[in-house]
């Protein structure tokens, strides 16, 4: 899928300047969409930065445990045919997953808001050339580079790596967005006062339009997080990423790996899916909710 | 004018993506650490179990990197490289089925990966659109939030959950498909054709399902705004019935920047697809990838992955060249 919201289209159009200080009353945040969602979120993160503190032992280590044991109150949802405890993998994979999504998501923010911003206000044949670049990032198909760059460096790969390289070639969706905000901020009223008052480009770029584009920034940014953890677990399914790192790719690599269905062991692969599918769910609602929540502060929906 | 204009633009873009995959791809390779050549000559040092002496091993490196295209320095590579794929379509021979040409392994994958592809995106974006256009035409409605539900649950979830999910509830829980499906070769007969079907059924019912939320979404909010158009107005104090506004008032032009989308979205599509192929061994590129990377088939996943950008790129070409056929004010332009 896309790495932006469908609605997050909708941000591209520019209001006028908001008329009331914003900080009067952090009210006009509250929906359903976002209360749902940073809700869900607020837990995983919690649970990622806290739980682990108590972890009996390392959950990537093998053979810590008996194997495919069923669920009980000493391992919530059983263990493994691995001989590891299915809950604190869990835990950790999401921990992971996450770490990586936000160190991918300021990667990718800042690369996508200086090029987004400098095409969309400088334009002419600079824009033309980076928006030809942006163009063939956003139809190169990623994962089949991914997958040669995995086959290539695996072994020899951390971690890291991997969030190196989807930012990479991630930031085309999001400097698209931006540039687009940027060009419709260019013909503004204020924006031309700013440049007969004397202000240079930079300062224009970061004290006007900046302010204007941030908005948008805090929802590419949850974006990209969902984008991140997302591409880093297809690889780790395939078995392309560091698949020894508990992630939410990796946990259902090893399930799968393992006929975790034939043998019956059903918590290993249905509780990735699950916490998958609500961290997911968290992350989207929070970025369309922002959204929402912005558009109508500034009076369009 | 128009038409010509935007013709000329598109196909510039169309030349432009390809150049710059098509270099992306070949620059990949020859900035790893890692060098594909040490990887055969390794490989082949193992079936011969350590028989081959310094000397054997000089030559072999000289013959593959001639075999390979590695000769000269980066410039002549590179220049080799573009006429050997632009003009002949040649990547070379595979290193797992010597002496088999890649291209000849890919184009017989090809029409697996396009046909799973292209139907179930068509479903996906036909079904998508017409529920997203209900849930948008007639968002005041509470019915019509369900449908909008419906597409913000489908839409986060992740092609391989989708794909492990599917497989969980219809192949697992619910027998109703093949948990390893067979996919039957050689000459079609109508019997190994109702197999082909069958055995497809949920790879494409995955990717349905996971473009099927983003439609819904996307065209709601579309819809919604078209609705409030003052034209719709104008059409509804004419008399026009609800379907009549819906389908030729609101549809027809929130239809156009889902085109777009589409033609935008190509690549993240494609990227699902070949998920979804090597997660059900479905037999198109996105399998041979698989094998080739988990074998060191480099030169497979090089053709492939040029063979990729190609399809993806003309594929969205394509829509893009259809679009004023839909959008008159690019034809009278």
């Amino acid at each position: 899928m896309t790495t932006e919201s469908p609605s997050a289209a909708g941000a591209a159009a520019i209001p006028a300047a908001p008329t009331a200080k914003r900080r009067d009353s952090l009210l006009w945040l509250l929906n359903a969409r976002l209360a749902i969602g940073l809700s869900l979120v607020s837990i995983f993160i919690v649970g990622s930065i806290v739980l682990p503190f108590f972890a009996p032992a390392d959950p990537s280590l093998q053979a810590t445990y008996l194997k495919n044991m069923p669920m009980s109150w000493e391992h919530l949802l059983g263990t493994n045919a691995i001989g590891q405890d299915i809950f604190w993998f869990l835990v950790f994979a999401i921990r992971n997953s996450l770490i990586l999504g936000v160190l991918v998501g300021v990667g990718v923010t800042i690369i996508s808001t200086a090029v987004g911003l400098s095409a969309g206000y400088i334009g002419g044949n600079y824009e033309r050339v980076v928006m030809l670049v942006v163009d063939s990032f956003i139809t190169i198909p990623l994962l089949p580079i991914l997958i040669i760059l995995g086959a290539v460096i695996r072994g020899n790969s951390s971690f890291l790596t991997v969030g190196l390289i989807i930012v990479v070639f991630g930031w085309a969706w999001g400097a698209r967005t931006i540039r687009s905000m940027a060009l419709s901020l260019r013909e503004r009223e204020f924006i031309n006062m700013a440049r007969f008052s004397g202000a240079n480009t930079f300062n224009i770029l970061t004290r006007e339009i900046f302010p204007y584009v941030s908005a948008y920034m805090v929802v590419g940014f949850i974006n990209t997080i969902l984008f991140a953890v997302n591409t880093e677990a297809t690889l780790a399914v395939i078995g392309l990423s560091k698949v020894e790192v508990p992630t939410l790719g990796s946990i259902i690599f090893w399930a799968l790996n393992y006929n975790a269905l034939f043998t019956g062991n059903y918590p290993w692969l249905v509780a990735p899916i699950v916490a998958s599918i609500l961290l997911f769910l968290g992350l989207f609602l929070t970025s369309t909710g922002f959204n929402a929540a912005f558009a109508n502060k500034r009076g369009v929906a | 004018m128009g038409v010509l204009q935007y013709v000329a633009k598109r196909v510039g873009l169309y030349f432009a993506v390809l150049f710059i995959g098509l270099t992306i791809t070949f620059l990949l390779p020859r900035l790893m650490p890692a060098n594909p050549i040490d990887g055969y000559i390794g490989q082949i040092q193992a079936r011969a179990s350590g028989a081959l002496t310094a000397d054997d091993i000089i030559q072999l490196r000289a013959n593959l990197e001639q075999l390979y295209g590695l000769k000269g320095d980066l410039f002549s590579q590179y220049l080799s490289y573009l006429e050997r794929v632009v003009l002949h379509f040649d990547f070379g021979p595979s290193f797992t089925y010597y002496p088999q040409p890649v291209s000849q392994m890919i184009f017989n994958a090809l029409p697996w990966t396009l046909g799973l592809l292209l139907i179930s995106t068509f479903i996906a974006w036909l079904l998508g659109n017409m529920v997203g256009l209900v849930a948008g035409y007639f968002h005041t409605k509470k019915a019509a939030t369900i449908l909008e539900v419906v597409g913000i649950l489908l839409y986060p979830i992740p092609y391989y959950i989708l794909a492990v999910s599917v497989i969980l509830l219809l192949a697992y829980i619910f027998p109703i498909f093949p948990l390893s499906p067979t996919f039957p070769v050689g000459q079609m007969t109508p019997q190994k054709f109702g197999m082909v079907i069958y055995n497809s059924l949920l790879p494409a019912l995955t990717l349905v399902l996971a473009g099927f939320g983003w439609n819904i979404l996307s065209m709601k909010a579309l819809a919604v705004a078209t609705t409030e158009e003052p034209y719709v107005t104008y059409a509804r104090l004419k008399g026009a019935s609800n379907w009549t506004r819906m389908v030729r008032y609101v549809f027809r032009n929130a239809m156009l920047p889902q085109v777009t989308a589409l033609a935008l979205s190509l690549g993240t599509v494609f990227n699902g697809a070949l998920l979804t192929e090597m997660l059900f061994s479905y037999p198109g590129v996105g399998l041979i990838m698989r094998t080739a990377a988990s074998g060191g088939d480099y030169n497979v996943l090089y053709g492939a992955i040029a063979i990729s950008i190609i399809a993806v790129a003309t594929a969205g070409l394509v829509i893009d060249l259809i679009y004023p056929l839909l959008d008159p004010r690019i034809r009278h332009k």
